[in-house]
Parts: C-alpha cells; structure tokens; sequence
C-alpha cells in the first residue's frame, strides 16, 4: 500500500458512502473525507419533507455519529473546500497546503440551477440544496399566513409545496412543462399528482414560464409570468434542477459533459480519479449511453462501484436506478425508466391513492412508478434486474404474486 | 431515557439509550450498530432495516401498518411473526427494556 493516502472530495451521501466502502473492502491506510459544509455527513432527501414540518430535527439527519469516523479511522475534515486537483502531481490543494493522494474520489454533488430573470437574487427567494438551505426555508415557513410560490413542479418543488401546505400557507405551483415531474414520471402519475396537489389546496398553474420576480415596496413580491399573469408571494421557492460540481475536475483537466465524464467502473479520464453520485456523467451497462441522476441510490451504489475501482477491484454498474418522493400522503417509488414505453398496466387503485403503474417496451419490463405500494415497487426492482418476463395478468390481479415470479 | 438492545445475527448484543420519539433504527444508526442499512433513512421504502422482535416485546411495540406488512413480504431474509420494519417502531418509555435481533441478510 501507498504511503500517500487516498482522498475524497466531497462529503455528502456518496462521499460518505465511498470512505465506508474502501475501508470494508479492506483499505487500512490513511483515509482523508473533504467536506466544505459546516456539518458531518447528513441527509438531504428530508430536507424538503419531513424536517420543514418538524417531524425531524437536525440531529437525527445525520448519517453517522462523530464517533463513527473515529472507529472507522475516517479523517473527516468539515469547513474544507478543495481549491485545486493536480492530476499529474496527485495533489490536491487546499488553503494553501497540498496533501498527495494515492488514489483520489470525487463526489462533488451538484449545486442548484438558478433562476436566471430579473429579481430573482435577493431576498424571499429561496433554493434548496443545504440544510443551511432547508433552516431559512423553515423558518419563513414557520410565520404566519406566507404566500409560497414554488416555481418548478419537480419533486423539490412539489415536496416544500406540499410540506408549506401542511403548514397552512397558501401555496402555488408553477412549472414550465404540460404536466408535473414530467422528467421522471409518465403522464397518467403526473395527473394523479395535479389532482393530489389540487385536492390538497395548491394552485398548480402549468406550462408557465416566469419572467420576472417584481419587487414590491411592502417586501412583497410578484411572480409575473410570460402571460403577464401575476401571483402574489412573500416566499418564492426555486426548484428547476441542479449544476454538477464539476468545476474541480474541469480544471484538473478531467473530461467533463454535463457532469464528470466515468466509465462503468465510475473511473474518470484520469486513472487515479474516480467520481460517483451526482456530479458524474456516467456509464449503466444497462443502457445505452451515458446519464446522470442525482438520487440516494446512485449516489450509494456508484460509491460502492468507485471504491472498488480504488481497491483495484472491477465491479461494473448495472444496477437498476430507483427514487422516491413524499407528497401529502402519498408515497410515490419509481424504479427502472417510463421513458420509452408502449404499454403501460395498471395495479390497484388511482381512487384509492394507492396504485403501480408497470411500464413495458416491447415484453420487457422497464420501469414501474408505486404511489402507496411499496411492496411493489421492491418487488419490481428486483423483477426488472432479473430481466424476467411479467405477465399482465398477474399485475393486474391485485393479489397476483409477483413475488413467484423471481 | 429507554434502553434497547440490538442483537447482532451472531449473538452479539448491544444495549444503547435511546430517546423518545426516535426510531428503533435511528436508535441503531447513531449508535453505530452494524446490521441494519436502512438505505431510504427510514420512509418505510426500502426493507433494509428489518429485525426481529424479541418474542416477549411483540405486542408491546405496536401493530404493522398496512404497508409495513406489504414491505415484509419483500425482505431480503424471510420475515417472520416477530418480523418488523424498525424505522415503522416509535420509541416510548414502554419500550424500556426492548430487544431486537437483526438478520443475517439486509440487501
């Protein structure tokens, strides 16, 4: 083993989740964990549900106590940001010092896209990526009769739109596409949600671009959209996605599209880099081409991936993507992809808010969206990796057993 | 605060404090009990957090939900009638004393 030590830039879900992997694949040398928030290593998915209505208090976002990294022998360094990778060297620089690495991890995240039209900076309009993040939106949330815009009707904006609803604030939607999370979901679940929200109270106002936050003299603002429609907000709460963190490996030198460019082996154009989690545009022998997916799951899978490529190992990615989302109610898991289908079967009941949508291409089975089936959607993650044929029948019968099917 | 005891699948036990209102697996994550991966944080998502139930606790820790019992069908070790989600398990001062045991296999 090198005298140098290996390296990780990052230290969010997959960054915490490499560090845990090259040590139980056997890694007993010096192990450095770079974060550049103030905080260990803690969950983010809460962030826009549970913790903004105080059913989760920090503490309990954490992911691993203090005493975790001390047992594990996990350097942990907090309030450390990276400011520079020399490849060629294998250095990384930070604040002046250099500190080599055998072998180096990047899981650098992503950063929030901003809204790029007049007003939005300042104050009452709020992102969600921190927890730092998540307190100031609380806090606004925590006052009295608030006007909550949320401009983006993905998963961030419909989770605070729902989490700001429960809190009694009056709330609007507005996105920008036909229907709702339509990048991750097939149109009957995105009207299952319209109506879900809609029921809820939420004014969802779709294919609505915005084209200005007008500032008003009594602090208040304006969400003007390109019909000159206006709504009225005290809050503005943006979710239109998110920038990989690529700016590090950029410099370095590091392909970069969209994210860092890795293999299946989460091994970037460098051959003693590896990237993982959100910042990666990466590779699925599943699939063709290349992707990137900013979920819990990609972010623990392709750290265990990229640790066995730093331990010399070759594991390569073919795991079946899955996410989740709570809104009100309703818990809705998606595995595989809708993207592409021809057929889609139905289990259970839209009435009953509790339902799988099975989506198939050809007679393969690609993808299923669960609202309250949770049953069914670990079950399906395990039928869609297994690649077994799903007859209709036995998915339409509420009591059919797919279990039988593996 | 009540006590819990995780029993690892091998025997090994481990007796912890931990506080009201927290899970059974929260109870294990920040005590840094192996055995249990709770992979969703504890959203009744993802079966990685099952144990067993020390036959004496069963009915002192409440009743599945309907979806927890769907989520059991899908473990990765076969459940059983001491079987439960331990981020579904609210911790109470009637839970003073509990015992869980994990299995072998969470994912």
């Amino acid at each position: 083993m090198s005298d140098r030590p290996m390296v990780i830039v990052g230290a969010g879900q997959a960054g915490l989740q490499l560090a845990d992997s090259v040590r139980r694949g056997g890694y007993d040398g010096e192990l450095l964990l770079l974060g550049e928030e103030p905080n260990l290593p803690y969950q983010r998915p809460p962030l826009s549900k549970q913790y903004l209505t105080d059913e989760l208090d920090e503490e309990r976002l954490l992911f691993r106590p203090e005493k975790f990294y001390a047992k594990k022998n996990i350097d942990i360094r907090i309030n450390t940001a990276v400011d520079a990778i020399n490849a060629s060297e294998k250095l990384v620089t930070v604040g002046g010092a250099t500190i080599p690495y055998s072998g180096l991890g990047l899981t650098t995240g992503a950063s929030v896209r901003r809204l790029p039209i007049p007003g939005a900076d300042g104050e009452g309009v709020v992102y969600l990526r921190t927890i730092e993040d998540a307190r100031n939106i609380k806090s606004q949330l925590s006052l009295t009769s608030r006007r909550v815009v949320a401009v983006g009707g993905g998963f961030i904006g419909l989770e605070i739109a729902a989490a700001a609803r429960e809190l009694g604030q009056s709330v609007t939607v507005v996105e920008a596409q036909e229907r709702l999370m339509a990048r991750v979901v097939a149109p009957q679940v995105s009207d299952y949600y319209l109506s879900l929200h809609e029921d809820h109270g939420v004014d969802v106002v779709l294919n609505a671009g915005v084209r200005e936050i007008e500032r008003l003299p009594d602090q208040s603002m304006n969400v003007a959209l390109d019909d000159d429609r206006r709504i009225p907000a005290d809050i503005v709460v943006v979710g239109i996605g998110s920038v990989p963190r690529t700016e590090l490996a950029d410099a370095a030198g590091l392909a970069c599209d969209n994210g860092i460019v890795v293999d299946e082996y989460a091994q970037t154009s460098d051959q003693n880099i590896v990237a993982a989690g959100d910042c990666t545009m990466h590779k699925n022998v599943r699939y063709d081409g290349s992707s990137r997916l900013e979920s819990v799951q990609n972010a623990v899978d392709q750290a265990k991936i990229a640790a066995a490529t730093l331990l010399g190992e070759r594991k390569a990615y073919d795991q079946v993507p899955w996410f989740w989302s709570d809104q009100f109610e309703a818990k809705l898991q998606m595995v595989g992809t809708s993207m592409g289908h021809d057929r889609a079967v139905l289990r259970g009941s839209l009435e009953e808010h509790a339902f799988s949508n099975f989506y198939f291409q050809g007679e393969q089975l690609i993808g299923v969206d669960s609202v309250n089936r949770p049953g069914d959607h670990i079950l399906s993650r395990k039928l869609i990796a297994a690649g077994v044929a799903v007859p209709e029948a036995t998915i339409t019968d509420i009591d059919g057993n797919l279990k039988a099917l593996l | 605060m009540p006590k819990v005891t995780y029993v690892s699948h091998d025997g090994e036990t481990q007796t912890v404090e931990v506080p009201i209102g927290w899970s059974v697996m929260e109870g294990a994550i920040q005590n840094d009990i192996a055995g249990i991966v709770a992979e969703c944080g504890g959203g009744c998502a993802c079966a990685t957090c099952h144990v067993f139930v020390d036959p004496q606790w069963v009915s002192k820790v409440g009743e599945r939900s309907s979806m927890e019992q769907d989520m059991l069908e899908c473990t990765a070790q076969e459940s059983t009638e001491h079987s439960r989600l331990s981020c579904q398990i609210k911790i109470s001062e009637e839970c003073n004393g509990l015992v869980v045991q994990m299995p072998e296999e969470q994912t």
